[in-house]
């Protein structure tokens, strides 16, 4: 992983050496917060990778300078531990003070840290809390991954556009599959869809390599999803912990969605349309895997910044950050519709895929769903229903 | 045997009008076919099986036959279009999208959107001529009037690059609104339109000094400016009407070239991309990706007259004699 890394920002530095002949360019550091992750077991299946995000932010890096090397700004990753945020502000880079944190942070410690270095601007590309988007909000806090309330609102319209109203809802037992589930029942209420049964799952995480782990699951699975009728179902396992082992195993033959089976997600490599087969493949050619979630949504906040920095000619904090929450500010983000940021809490309204394991099967906001200004801000809180006071 | 085909042709135009004699080409993004029209019956009357992802399309009135880019096979496929069958290909570097004929029938340029080049290929030596680095996933090309500049722009950059045609040397870079699609000179090579997809809007420019002479802004009633997505343009021979596709609106907007306004939309199909006109310059047809059909425009009449099934995503247009 540290050779990976360095030969990523060798590679980088080259390309900045490449354009940089002609003119001094302004520099425009950009700090990457993130925590130590191990890999785990169940990690090979579910795709999840040790540089999630912090390799979406370095190709947007790269997309940036691409135009940069033409107006002369230069950008610059710098990533560090949340801990060494303060150590990293106290030392320039060249010059240059760091004014922008992408950060890869549990919402907890994000609101803690941006509490703390008021002055700073953060986009958040991991944490979906919706907390965090309401109650816990900051000033200086955006967001370019979609909130829980997104999710369950763009898997909501689908639903309810093929007519599949009656929801069985499944519950893991970490808090964010609860903050999930809320979500869910929120987007019912919103969109008119019922939840008929709900059930907790308390078995833990099935032991599937046991050489008996299909034939308990095959019997197990039935009994646990045996509630009377309903028309999907909807389960909440953020941790990836047993909603893949519902799929193919209900009592009653009915799709799965939510976390698992047909998901609603800010990225998927399922997404081929909108020419982000390109995005996908610059992506893959890099880093030699696929591009997931967080790295997009860190691609996203990168890309935010450079489009800012590019539209207003300037490396100033105050300018960037005020045309990125202006009326002018339009992000390309290959799902179809440009992408800007909602002046009330900050997250970054965009589209939802809706999506199966190996294609996309829809994207949200759904025809008919309306809305007086953007039929994107059908998805997660509206400004009025916002308890953030920035 | 071409100069009887020539001869036959003229005597069909006196007799019918040269819309009514010609053929429309549209190339099928998810079929990997071209739809052949007959401008007289409008009604498709063939299809040709060409390589995967055919986007871009254009007829050489030079060499008389049919160039489709097929991006997923990364070539350019040659169609002879009495046979109606792929003759050959040229090389167009890698996921060929957009293409333009240099006036001089022997060299295309064409956008390579995943290595971020644009090629120059010697359509007689079969050969690519050079590369130069753009920026971020090149899309629309264009070659002035005069044969001396390219223009071409990168939808992740944002830009209008401006080549040099013979050197391909990289004269200018100007900011453009937010994925830029598609370019064209002005028949007099004065200006440049650019169509911005996302911001829905035509910014025109000075090829003097770079200068913005206008950036034009569509508005339908009933839909939302980010419905409103403009893709291709097609500008007539004597300069003074535009034509704007505008995407998921189903809209094509007619525009005054001189003062910039628009005159009125035509409602077509569903996803529209890209168009052309026939020779006479009395129809424009249009490409509908949703609906997979392809809209006839009666230009005197103001309306829409007939829309034609064709392959599944048809994406471009061209029209030949």
């Amino acid at each position: 992983m540290p050779v990976r890394r360095a030969v990523a920002v060798l590679i980088f530095a080259l390309l900045w050496h490449g354009g940089a002949a002609a003119a001094a360019l302004q520099r425009v550091p950009l700090a990457y917060l993130g925590e130590t992750r191990a890999g785990d077991a169940g990690a090979a299946e579910s795709g999840a990778a040790v540089d999630e995000g912090l390799a979406g932010a370095h190709l947007g890096v790269a997309d940036n300078n691409s135009t940069g090397r033409f107006v002369g700004l230069e950008f610059e990753l710098l990533p560090t531990q949340a801990a060494g945020l303060g150590q990293l502000i106290s030392r320039p880079s060249a010059g240059a003070p760091v004014t922008f944190a992408v950060a890869d942070l549990p919402s907890k410690i994000l609101a803690t840290i941006a509490r703390q270095f008021p002055a700073l601007t953060f986009i958040n590309v991991r944490a979906r809390s919706d907390r965090l988007r309401n109650e816990d909000c900051a000033a200086n806090v955006l967001h370019t991954i979609s909130s829980r309330a997104m999710l369950a609102d763009a898997l909501a319209q689908y639903l309810v556009w093929k007519r599949w109203t009656r929801w069985f809802l499944v519950v893991g037992s970490s808090a964010a599959d609860a903050a999930y589930a809320d979500a869910v029942r929120r987007a019912a209420a919103k969109f008119g869809a019922s939840i008929s049964a709900e059930k907790a799952w308390t078995f833990g995480a099935p032991n599937v390599r046991a050489d008996t782990g299909h034939a308990t699951l095959q019997t197990e699975i039935p009994a646990f999803t045996r509630v009377g009728d309903y028309d999907v179902l909807i389960v909440a396992d953020e941790e990836d912990e047993f909603g893949e082992e519902l799929v193919g195993r209900t009592f009653l033959p009915r799709p799965v969605a939510g976390t698992h089976g047909l998901i609603a997600t800010t990225w998927s490599r399922v997404n081929e349309q909108w020419g982000a087969l390109q995005l996908q493949r610059r992506f893959e050619k890099e880093f030699k895997r696929a591009m997931r979630p967080r790295d997009y949504a860190a691609w996203l906040a990168v890309r935010a910044i450079g489009e800012a920095a590019v539209r207003t000619g300037s490396a100033d904090a105050g300018t960037v950050r005020q045309y990125m929450l202006g009326p002018e500010f339009l992000l390309s983000g290959f799902k179809g519709r440009g992408q800007s940021f909602r002046p009330w809490d900050g997250q970054m309204r965009q589209r939802v895929l809706i999506a199966g394991p190996r294609r996309l099967v829809s994207a949200s906001p759904q025809q008919g769903f309306l809305h007086r200004v953007s039929e994107l801000d059908t998805l997660g809180t509206d400004k009025d229903e916002s308890a953030c006071r920035r | 045997m071409q100069t009887l085909t020539l001869a036959l042709a003229g005597a069909l135009l006196v007799l019918n009008g040269a819309a009514a004699a010609e053929t429309i080409y549209v190339s099928n993004e998810q079929d990997n076919t071209v739809s052949v029209i007959d401008a007289h019956r409008l009604a498709a009357v063939a299809t040709i099986p060409v390589g995967g992802r055919p986007r871009g399309i254009a007829f050489s009135a030079h060499s008389g036959l049919l160039y489709v880019a097929v991006g997923d096979d990364n070539r350019i496929d040659v169609v002879d279009t009495k046979t109606r069958k792929v003759i050959g290909s040229i090389p167009s570097g890698e996921d060929p999208e957009l293409f333009a004929l240099h006036p001089d029938g022997k060299r295309l340029f064409v956008s390579n959107e995943n290595d971020n080049l644009v090629s120059s290929v010697d359509l007689e030596k079969n050969s690519v001529l050079g590369t130069v680095q753009v920026g971020v996933e090149p899309e629309g090309i264009a070659v002035s009037p005069d044969g001396r500049l390219v223009a071409n722009t990168s939808e992740t950059t944002s830009m209008l690059h401006l080549i040099d045609a013979a050197s391909l040397e990289l004269l200018d870079n100007v900011l453009v609104d937010t994925r830029p699609r598609e370019a064209k000179f002005t028949p007099d090579g004065k200006a440049i339109w650019v169509s911005s997809e996302l911001r829905g809007t035509v910014t025109v420019l000075a090829r003097e000094d770079r200068r913005i002479l206008r950036r034009i802004r569509f508005a339908v009633p009933g839909l939302r400016r980010e419905q409103i997505q403009a893709v291709g343009i097609v500008i007539t021979r004597d300069g003074k009407t535009a034509y704007v596709a505008l995407g998921p609106a189903n809209r094509v907007a007619e525009v005054d070239a001189n003062s910039f306004d628009v005159r009125r939309y035509y409602l077509v199909g569903q996803r529209v991309w890209h168009m052309a006109l026939s020779s006479d310059e009395k129809r424009l047809y249009t490409a509908n990706g949703n609906t997979s059909d392809v809209s006839v425009i009666d230009l005197d009449r103001q309306e829409v007259v007939k829309s034609i099934p064709v392959g599944r995503s048809p994406w471009g247009v061209a029209v030949a004699p």
